[in-house]
């Protein structure tokens, strides 16, 4: 049986305790998105200024538990200063290392891939931490909150919508 | 035991648990799971169980319509059981009051549906409360929307009752009152009769949700005065799928049905149909047959246990849970809920620990076989009012004891060792 060890690494108390990059954005230029996890009670709001293509801030907001807050700490300092692409990348790595593959839940066919890829875990740093979270599948959303309202806010700057 | 024996003794919850196959199946490390969830939804007694698979395998068949013997049955143990429903709230005609549904929130929408669309226009208002569940809440947010409604509200009082200082303004040519009998977070126990007359006096009709209510107390909807009263077999040891709509039979008879199809029909031909009469107008579809007579023995286990044996039994545990907790954690723990000296009580504890999420509470107190909820409880409103995003819940039942209290407290010093 899974032990709270395996989901409670130090890395994620740490992040959990000091969060990193709270706070708030103006808007514009920056886009908010808020999102909730459908296991209820946690609540995130992402702010982040795209220029250039390139995520030149991020902040995070919200209220929730300690995978959901430290996952979004962590998130915030991993695409901090990235371009937008390596973001949506490392959100796909941090999804496929959650055993969610994106495909089956986009249903993009140029997205679709017959077999997810290997995660490299190398390439998601701390955010490797949050690996015991997969053997505990209920907070798996706990741990995506962050990165799927980020995917939203990246989204309204693809579209060219106004931030709110 | 009889039935009188067992009151006059007492609930014995520990003999009551043997009942319960999932509450005493053994587990790997021999510990014993300890359920505080019954206010998501309750366990079954193995003659609930029973009951169902005893119909599946002997006497199984659809309702209403076959005159073979197997089908008679079928209907006769369906019938049976919505009269024991009736009987249970002291329907005045349980034969045309009781409508089965699938659940509480079905039943709800149903009156939303059938009573709202066709009584409620532009302006007019219906009276909720701030402490409503989503189930009696979501519904007249969107019959709000379709038919421009004005929605007032209630409000919770510092003392976790309902603050009723401004009612008779707040009722003031309203048309509906809708209000939950027992909060699902506070353990609020809504004194409803006084509410439902004053409502009654505005001109107002009145439903209520008594999903947390009907497990635990009894309830008469007479002597409460409602039109419309709601309650669900799962919450009550019944299974899951089944629900009750009680409404005074003028008002059903007044009503356009519901959902359409077979059964809620007398007559159809290509260019129109005519109802059925009550209740079935209201069912339409194969009814879950095998649920509602769940729903009847379970209805039957807790007239033996003795449904006032039940709330006594809960009031104390209640009492004994909040005191545990407060000597245990006193400033750490904060209960959001009356205090249960101070009246009738539902036996739901929510609460905050030591700033401690409540998903991780619980995810700790699991690994001590401690079953809890967290969340918001479908009442987000509710929670914003108590400033907070979540909480953490336990609740009580007939099958928990004071072993439970002191596991829930103990596995709490657990959560706080882990997070310190």
């Amino acid at each position: 049986m899974a032990g709270l060890e395996d989901l409670y690494r130090e890395i994620i108390l740490d992040h959990y305790r000091s969060p990193r990059n709270r706070g708030e954005l103006p808007t514009p230029p920056a886009h908010r998105a808020e999102g909730f996890n459908p296991l209820c009670g946690d609540e995130v709001v992402v702010y982040a200024e795209v220029e250039g293509g390139v995520v030149r801030d991020v902040r995070i907001g919200g209220q929730g538990c300690s995978i959901s807050q430290s996952s979004a700490s962590m998130m915030s300092a991993a695409v901090k200063g990235k371009s937008v692409a390596e973001a949506r990348r490392l959100l796909r790595d941090f999804k496929a290392m959650m055993s969610i593959h994106e495909a089956s839940l986009e249903s993009d066919p140029a997205e679709s891939a017959a077999e997810p890829e290997p995660v490299d875990l190398e390439t998601l740093g701390e955010l490797a931490a949050l690996q015991g979270v997969v053997k505990f599948p209920v907070r798996i959303k706990c741990a995506t909150l962050s990165w799927n309202t980020l995917a939203q806010a990246l989204d309204e700057v693809e579209s060219g919508s106004s931030a709110n | 035991m009889s039935t009188t024996a067992a009151r006059r003794a007492g609930l014995d919850p520990l003999a009551l648990r043997r009942d319960f196959p999932l509450l005493t199946a053994p587990r790997p490390d021999g510990s014993r799971l300890v359920y505080l969830d019954s206010a998501a939804s309750a366990q079954r007694p193995a003659a609930v169980l029973d009951s169902m698979d005893d119909y599946y395998r002997t006497t199984h068949a659809n309702v209403h319509r076959g005159v073979y013997a197997i089908a008679e049955e079928a209907t006769r143990r369906f019938e049976a059981a919505r009269l024991a429903a009736g009987r249970l709230v002291n329907a005045p005609r349980p034969g045309t009051e009781i409508v089965f549904t699938k659940n509480v929130t079905e039943a709800i929408n149903l009156v939303a549906y059938s009573w709202g669309r066709r009584n409620l226009g532009p302006g007019d208002a219906v009276v909720l409360t701030e402490i409503e569940h989503h189930a009696n809440l979501v519904p007249w947010l969107m019959l709000a929307e379709e038919r421009g409604l004005e929605l007032r509200y209630l409000p919770l009082g510092e003392d976790f009752r309902l603050d009723l200082s401004d009612l008779e303004r707040t009722l003031e040519g309203a048309k509906l009152l809708a209000v939950t009998c027992a909060s699902n977070v506070l353990g609020t126990v809504v004194d409803l009769a006084p509410l439902a007359a004053a409502a009654h006096a505005a001109g107002a009709l009145v439903l209520a949700d008594a999903a947390q209510l009907v497990p635990h107390r009894r309830v008469d909807v007479t002597a409460l005065g409602v039109d419309f009263l709601g309650f669900t077999g799962h919450k009550m040891l019944g299974p899951t799928g089944i629900g009750v709509l009680y409404g005074r039979e003028e008002l059903l008879e007044a009503m356009p049905p519901f959902l359409g199809g077979g059964e809620m029909i007398r007559d159809v031909r290509l260019d129109g149909f005519t109802p059925n009469e009550l209740p079935w107008k209201f069912e339409a579809g194969t009814p879950p047959i095998a649920e509602a007579i769940g729903l009847h023995a379970a209805i039957d286990y807790l007239t033996a246990v003795g449904i006032d044996a039940v709330t006594e039994h809960e009031e104390q545990l209640t009492a004994l849970a909040v005191k545990r907790l407060s000597d245990a954690y006193g400033e750490d723990l904060t209960v959001y809920g009356p205090d249960p000296a101070a009246g009738p009580r539902g036996g739901v504890i929510s609460f905050s620990f030591k700033g401690i999420h409540p998903h991780d509470v619980s995810q700790v107190l699991d690994t001590r076989g401690v079953c809890v909820r967290a969340g918001h409880h479908c009442a987000k409103p509710l929670m914003r009012r108590l400033g907070v995003t979540a909480t953490t819940r336990a609740s009580l039942y007939l099958y928990n004891d004071e072993e439970d209290v002191e596991a829930l407290v103990s596995a709490l010093g657990a959560v706080a060792d882990f997070f310190a």
